[in-house]
């Protein structure tokens, strides 16, 4: 590596993990550069979400370690990974159906103010209040941010997941699957929101089975089997066919392979 | 639920001029008072989608114990403080256990059978009474003609109120029974969540067990009998979901008036007491289907009518 590139946003280190007997990681490394999108792709059961769930702080790794702007992360849990600005929207969107939209954004950095000398209650007219604004400044719609979730649509509830990790100063928003069981006018949502992340130089790192999209809106491609990356690509150095080939066989056949 | 609260109240006082007299009614709001105490601490457990059987059990073991040391002559101010120590301890075990992915339903049943065991082991069975001026006074004491069991219970009420709907504890035991990996994945303490619910329902449990053992002047390992089912039955009836992620105090405290109110009304109507059972067991029932029924009806509802609006803006 050389002296001149900048330094990553985020750089994952020799990551393993393995639940039981099944070993889900080995040894992975992946890095993400400022303000870039990362599409990761590979087939199922590959470690995809297992290695976000891990930079995410909601499953720690069996060895590996992580280094935020070069330096090492000490989170161990989510709250400490959204600190360090990371942020993901989960494959299920993670969201409580019986908490409103307003609850379900704030949960776990609820906002409270002291009364009666010390007793710490929930600030919930400035949560609804900020929820509200957020919605607006990120285009989305719902009905009402007190409304329980599980009275939304699909896409809406798709918005308050989206709002919830991108409307807290988040370097780097992981998507997993965001667009899976969603209607055209919902995909194309997640676009411009991935789009709208890039031009504040937020890094977004997206996992999807849409070849096509992360060609639309992405700069590169890493490509996963069975518990490790196969190959790196920029996506304007590749196409759909290579991808999908590394993808089933789990080979880069751009890389000097075993001596045969 | 306060609908059929009010209806029976109208159709009693129809029906029985006895039951319309202050005298009754506080007399009835004097019997709930630890029925609301320890619903409270239930509708906190199942917020969190747990359950807790074995409240009944701690009441007499709390009951022995405060006649026992109240006998030995230790002064009130600090066995009282103590036997709502051993209730959230007893509580804490219960939760620690739950954590490490036994099924609640299981730890407390568990603890429903030992620690009345734990009771009757302690006592030899027998009762003691209790002689003791605080005692008297959370028995049959009173302030303004309230007495003294009913206020306390309105005061548990409206702290487990404030608790529930105004902190983030509450929020968190609500996130945590709605969709516990929602909450994980957001970094709650779900498992400091658990055990402070089942600590708050012991300490809750033993303060029922203290009014309990104080309106009877004895402690006794008898104390409580059935009792759990009565408070899950007011919790339920109140509106708060088994399984987790929506619970109201209020509607707790009209569950357990309303078991009393009809409990009274059937004995004023001079009903065999043994039907009271039944008619508790029946009640239940009838509540939970009118509450998952209605609010299924309610939610599809609210669904349908979003999703309207968002196709009429496409
Ligand atoms: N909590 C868990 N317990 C046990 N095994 C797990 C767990 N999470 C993941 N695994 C296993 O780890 C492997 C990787 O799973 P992971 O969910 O990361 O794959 P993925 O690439 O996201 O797949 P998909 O495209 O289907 O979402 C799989 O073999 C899976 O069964
Ligand atoms: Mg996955």
């Amino acid at each position: 590596m050389s002296a001149s590139l900048p330094t990553p946003l985020v750089e994952m280190r020799g990551i393993s993990k393995s639940f039981g007997a099944v070993s889900a990681l080995r040894h992975v490394s992946l890095s993400v550069l400022p303000g870039s999108v990362v599409g990761l792709v590979g087939d199922n059961a590959a470690g995809k979400s297992t290695l976000m769930k891990i930079l995410a702080g909601a499953i720690l790794p069996d060895s590996g370690s992580i280094l935020i702007h070069g330096r090492p992360a000490v989170y161990d849990n989510p709250i400490g990974a959204r600190e360090a600005g990371i942020e993901m929207i989960y494959q299920d969107f993670a969201l409580v159906p019986e908490l409103t939209v307003a609850q379900n954004i704030f949960l776990g950095r609820e906002q409270v103010r002291r009364r009666w000398g010390g007793v710490r209650t929930l600030d919930t007219a400035r949560m609804n209040r900020r929820a509200r604004e957020l919605f607006a400044s990120l285009g989305l719609r719902v009905p009402s941010v007190t409304s329980p979730v599980q009275a939304l649509s699909g896409g809406q509830q798709q918005a308050v997941a989206i709002a919830r990790a991108t409307g807290f100063e988040a370097e780097l928003v992981i998507m997993d699957e965001p667009t899976a069981n969603l209607g055209a006018p919902a995909i194309e949502k997640v676009r411009q929101t991935i789009e709208g992340l890039r031009e504040k130089g937020v890094a977004v790192i997206l996992i999807s089975h849409r070849l096509e999209d992360i060609f639309a809106i992405g700069d590169r491609f890493v490509v996963m089997k069975r518990g490790e990356i196969v190959a790196n690509r920029e996506v304007g150095d590749t196409c759909s066919e290579e991808i999908v080939a590394m993808m089933v066989t789990g080979r880069d056949p751009r890389a000097e392979g075993p001596t045969a | 639920m306060f609908l059929v609260l009010a209806l029976w109240i109208v159709i009693l006082s129809l029906s029985s001029e006895h039951f319309l007299t202050a005298t009754n009614l506080l007399n009835v709001a004097r019997q709930a008072a630890p029925l609301i105490i320890i619903g409270v601490g239930m509708t906190f457990v199942m917020s969190t989608a747990g359950i807790d059987l074995s409240v009944g059990s701690t009441v007499a073991l709390i009951s022995v114990l405060a006649g026992s040391w109240l006998s030995a002559g230790l002064p009130a101010f600090v066995v009282l403080p103590l036997l709502l120590l051993v209730g959230a301890l007893l509580g804490s075990l219960s939760g620690w256990v739950i954590t490490l992915g036994v099924p609640a339903f299981v730890v407390t049943l568990a603890g429903l059978t030992s620690i009345r065991g734990l009771a009757f082991v302690y006592s030899d069975g027998y009762a003691t009474p209790i002689v003791n001026p605080v005692m008297a006074w959370i028995g049959r004491g009173g302030i303004l003609g309230v007495n003294a069991p009913f206020l306390i219970a309105m005061a548990v009420a409206v702290l487990g109120w404030f608790l529930l709907n105004r902190t983030r504890f509450g929020l968190h035991a609500l996130a945590t029974g709605g969709r516990e990996e929602a909450a994980r994945v957001m970094g709650l303490a779900i498992n400091r969540i658990k055990i402070a619910v089942y600590a708050l329902t012991g300490a809750l449990a033993a303060l029922g067990g203290i009014v309990i053992s104080a309106r009877l002047s004895n402690g006794s390992p008898n104390a409580g009998v059935m009792l759990e089912l009565e408070v899950i039955a007011a919790t339920v009836l109140g509106g708060t979901s088994l399984f987790g992620g929506r619970a109201t105090i209020a509607g707790t405290v009209v569950g357990a008036l309303l078991i009393n109110f009809v409990r009274n009304g059937l004995n004023l109507l001079g009903v065999n007491p043994y039907w009271v059972q039944v008619v508790t067991g029946i009640i239940l029932v009838l509540a939970v289907l009118v509450n998952t029924v209605l609010s299924r009806r309610v939610e599809s509802w609210a669904r349908a009518t979003s999703e309207g609006d968002e196709g009429n803006a496409e």
